[in-house]
């Protein structure tokens, strides 16, 4: 029986992605001056975010009338291995939202088709060039900054200033201090953090002035004993009073998210890309309650944090009447006004500075992340730098469990990344 | 074996008839049976592009070191040749005895084996039990088997949410323990507990299989059998040991084979109650898709060297299986 399940659905999903195909097949057949069709996959969060991006694409539409969008929203958890499948076989999108990290992989394998002197890249002036170099490999531009982002310290203010402190703190143990005190005074959790997730340990690599690999030395630092250091602190804060306990569920970020959106804890780590879910908790009502700061610093003196974002990709193996419409879209899609409106409705800050209007800059939220974009740290260009959050991801969460100490589990991090990185150094 | 052959005197047809060549032979039985090759053919076709195609490539697959990085593929305008080179049996030894093969391999394979062994154990035994509850004449009987036959019926990944609330660090399994002063363990965490509450879980949705097709094998024997044994003054147990589980010999070893292939390739439970950062209680199935899909670059050559280890290792035990049953059938005959 449960065979004849299997079965079947193996025999629907056949029949789903042969008519994907077929349909893909005939679209992609269309005159190059005649109506086309092109699919848009994107990634962004399908209830409060998406619909402003279809919004926008309405607005190219309507702007191009030859032009019609097929627009897909894709979850973002699965996103890069539905890509990755596609782009490798058939049924792939011609023009997609990609992770600022998946860059330089699709790249290499040959999936993106470079923008450099195409409409999509008409106004690359206007573009942070940092951004811009992010989405480039081997000196050739392969995707428009189309939202920024990097994590930062968010806060209840309200419960902060109900435990008697008045400024974010700006080290580690400064933090850990404040979420003592805000458990003793209000009996909130006072700091929660994302673990067993390479991300979001990013800040206290940094701070202590290191990073997973060195790319420029061709180094892998990421058992250093700075790395083992930041990694103590990393655990320090799920043990420390008023932190709450590790959560490694496949719920983990839910939890996180909707005890701060509450306002049972008082502290988290995380990007701006929540800010427009924050605003709706209970707590938030008030949105000049949210309180952004940078990430705290680490013994190295600075604080820094990774740049995430996404780019508009425009996938190579489309024909060239569908090529031609996925870079006017991408074009249209990072334009100075449509990047105003997105950032508006989603809270995303903006790739390109004139796009940050005074009634932009006047939203809490976007003025917040503005303010501790610098302490963004650039990624370096390397294809497999996305792939190294995986086995520092499993690590953490086994140090975290004192499955393995920390100087083990980092070295099996770095003897996994020494077979992704075979001209490395350990 | 060699038992069969008691009182039976001939050498075979070969010297009264000499056996036809096998051009003759498959002529005839095509001219015979072309319908039946009609009717089979399309089947083997399918079969033969779903399953014996992609085995072949797995099996290929499984001599080189190919990735998704180095895999060659046709973008566009962008033709990227392979670049993956043939390294022979380098793969096998590499997960069964190389670097750090217990952390990859060995740790896997135990709690897929233990996982196995436990899960069918526990499947078959409640089975048996609520089958037996559910023979009785009682009152209200079809309603009790539909109740129990409900986890099945609901989508294994229906289930398998519940559960993940239900064993939450707050919630209702927590709650009750709490209130019964209880230590609560991190079931969905702590690596010990992850694999009870795995086990847990494939139980509730694993019973209803065992119950219904042992309450069918139940039905089938004849009740003059219980009668004779009553009359020769069997007690309860002895009827049990000697007319039930004899009666439900063909059942049993059919459900048992079939719980076995099905728990030790029980991806959906484990992938949907952890999620992929939990490396201590995933079985081979669900690590052999961790190395070729859930993971950056994507390690094909592995995942496919893992899917034919597991397809031996069902093949091995099946083959051993089928050779204890006949042996133990020809006992009882």
């Amino acid at each position: 029986m449960r065979r004849g399940i299997a079965a079947s659905a193996l025999v629907a999903a056949l029949a789903v992605s042969l008519a994907a195909c077929g349909s893909s097949g005939s679209s992609s057949s269309t005159a190059a001056n005649g109506p086309v069709t092109i699919t848009y996959w994107d990634t962004s969060n399908a209830t409060n975010e998406a619909p402003t991006y279809q919004d926008v694409a309405k607005k190219f539409e309507a702007a191009n009338p030859n032009i019609k969008v097929n627009f897909v929203n894709v979850p973002f958890d699965s996103a890069q291995n539905k890509l990755q499948t596609a782009m490798g076989s058939k049924g792939a999108p011609d023009v997609f939202r990609s992770d600022v990290g998946w860059t330089a992989a699709f790249a290499k394998a040959g999936y993106l088709t470079p923008l450099d002197g195409t409409p999509a890249l008409a106004d690359s002036a206007a573009f942070q060039p940092s951004l811009l170099k992010q989405a480039s490999y081997q000196g050739k531009t392969y995707g428009v900054p189309l939202v920024t982002d990097t994590l930062g310290l968010l806060y209840n203010k309200a419960l902060f200033a109900k435990a008697g402190i008045t400024a974010a703190p700006t080290t580690w143990d400064a933090l850990k201090a404040d979420a003592a005190t805000v458990k003793a005074k209000t009996g909130v959790d006072g700091f929660e953090m994302r673990a067993g997730d390479g991300y979001y340990a990013m800040p206290l690599l940094f701070g202590e002035g290191t990073d997973m690999v060195n790319a420029a030395a061709k180094k892998i630092t990421v058992n250093s004993p700075q790395a083992a250091a930041a990694v103590e602190t990393y655990k320090s804060l799920f043990t420390s009073p008023g932190t709450v306990k590790a959560d490694l569920t496949s719920d983990g970020y839910a939890h996180m998210m909707d005890a701060f959106n509450t306002g049972k804890v008082a502290a988290i780590i995380n990007g701006p890309w929540e800010i427009t879910n924050i605003y709706q908790g209970s707590a938030f009502t008030d949105k000049a309650n949210l309180g952004i700061a940078a990430v705290p610093a680490g013994s190295a003196g600075k604080p820094g944090a990774p740049t995430g974002g996404h780019n508009i990709d425009v996938y190579a193996g489309s024909d060239a009447a569908h090529q031609a419409a996925a870079e006017k879209f991408a074009a249209f899609m990072t334009s100075a006004a449509s990047q105003t409106e997105i950032a508006q409705k989603n809270s995303t800050l903006p790739t390109r500075s004139d796009a940050y209007t005074p009634a932009l800059t006047a939203d809490p939220g976007i003025a917040g992340f503005q303010a501790i974009l610098p302490v963004a740290q650039p990624r370096p260009e390397l294809p497999e730098y996305s792939s190294l959050f995986t086995s520092i991801g499993t690590n953490l969460g086994k140090i975290l469990q004192n499955q393995e100490s920390t100087q083990a589990g980092l070295d099996a991090t770095a003897s996994d990344y020494a077979k992704l990185l075979p001209d490395f150094t350990k | 074996m060699a038992v069969a052959v008691q009182g039976a005197p001939s050498t075979g047809g070969r010297d009264r008839e000499p056996r036809p060549g096998l051009a003759t032979r498959v002529k005839r039985s095509y001219s015979t049976y072309w319908y039946a090759y009609a009717m089979a053919a399309p089947v083997v076709l399918v079969l033969g592009v779903l399953v014996g195609y992609p085995l072949a490539r797995g099996v290929y697959l499984t001599l080189t070191d190919a990735t998704s990085l180095n895999t060659g593929h046709t973008v566009g305008v962008n033709h990227i040749p392979d670049t993956f080179k043939f390294v022979g049996l380098h793969n096998y030894a590499d997960v069964l005895w190389g670097d750090s093969s217990y952390d990859r391999f060995w740790s896997h394979f135990i709690w897929t084996i233990a996982w196995t062994v436990i899960c069918v154990t526990l499947t078959y035994g409640l089975g048996l039990a609520m089958a037996l509850l559910m023979h009785q004449k009682l009152r209200g009987r079809t309603a009790y088997r539909l109740l129990l036959i409900l986890p099945w019926a609901v989508p294994t990944f229906v289930t398998v949410f519940s559960w993940r609330l239900l064993l939450a660090d707050n919630g209702m399994v927590n709650v009750l323990l709490g209130s019964l002063h209880l230590p609560q363990p991190s079931w969905l965490e702590d690596p010990l507990a992850q694999k009870a509450a795995a086990i847990l879980v494939n139980t509730w949705c694993g019973v209803p299989f065992m119950m219904v097709s042992l309450l069918g094998g139940l039905q089938s024997i004849p009740a003059e059998l219980y009668e004779a044994a009553e009359m020769d003054g069997a007690s309860p147990w002895q009827r049990f040991r000697f007319v039930t589980l004899p009666g439900l010999r063909a059942v049993s070893s059919t459900v048992i084979l079939l719980g076995v292939i099905w728990t030790f390739n029980q991806f959906v439970i484990i992938f949907l109650l952890f999620g992929q950062n939990a490396p201590d209680v995933q079985i081979l199935v669900t690590w052999a898709y961790q190395l070729g899909f859930g993971q950056q670059p994507r390690d094909y050559a592995q995942s496919a060297s893992y899917g034919i280890i597991l397809l031996s290792i069902l093949i091995v035990f099946t083959a051993f299986y089928q050779r204890w049953l006949k042996r133990n059938d020809q006992g009882v005959i």
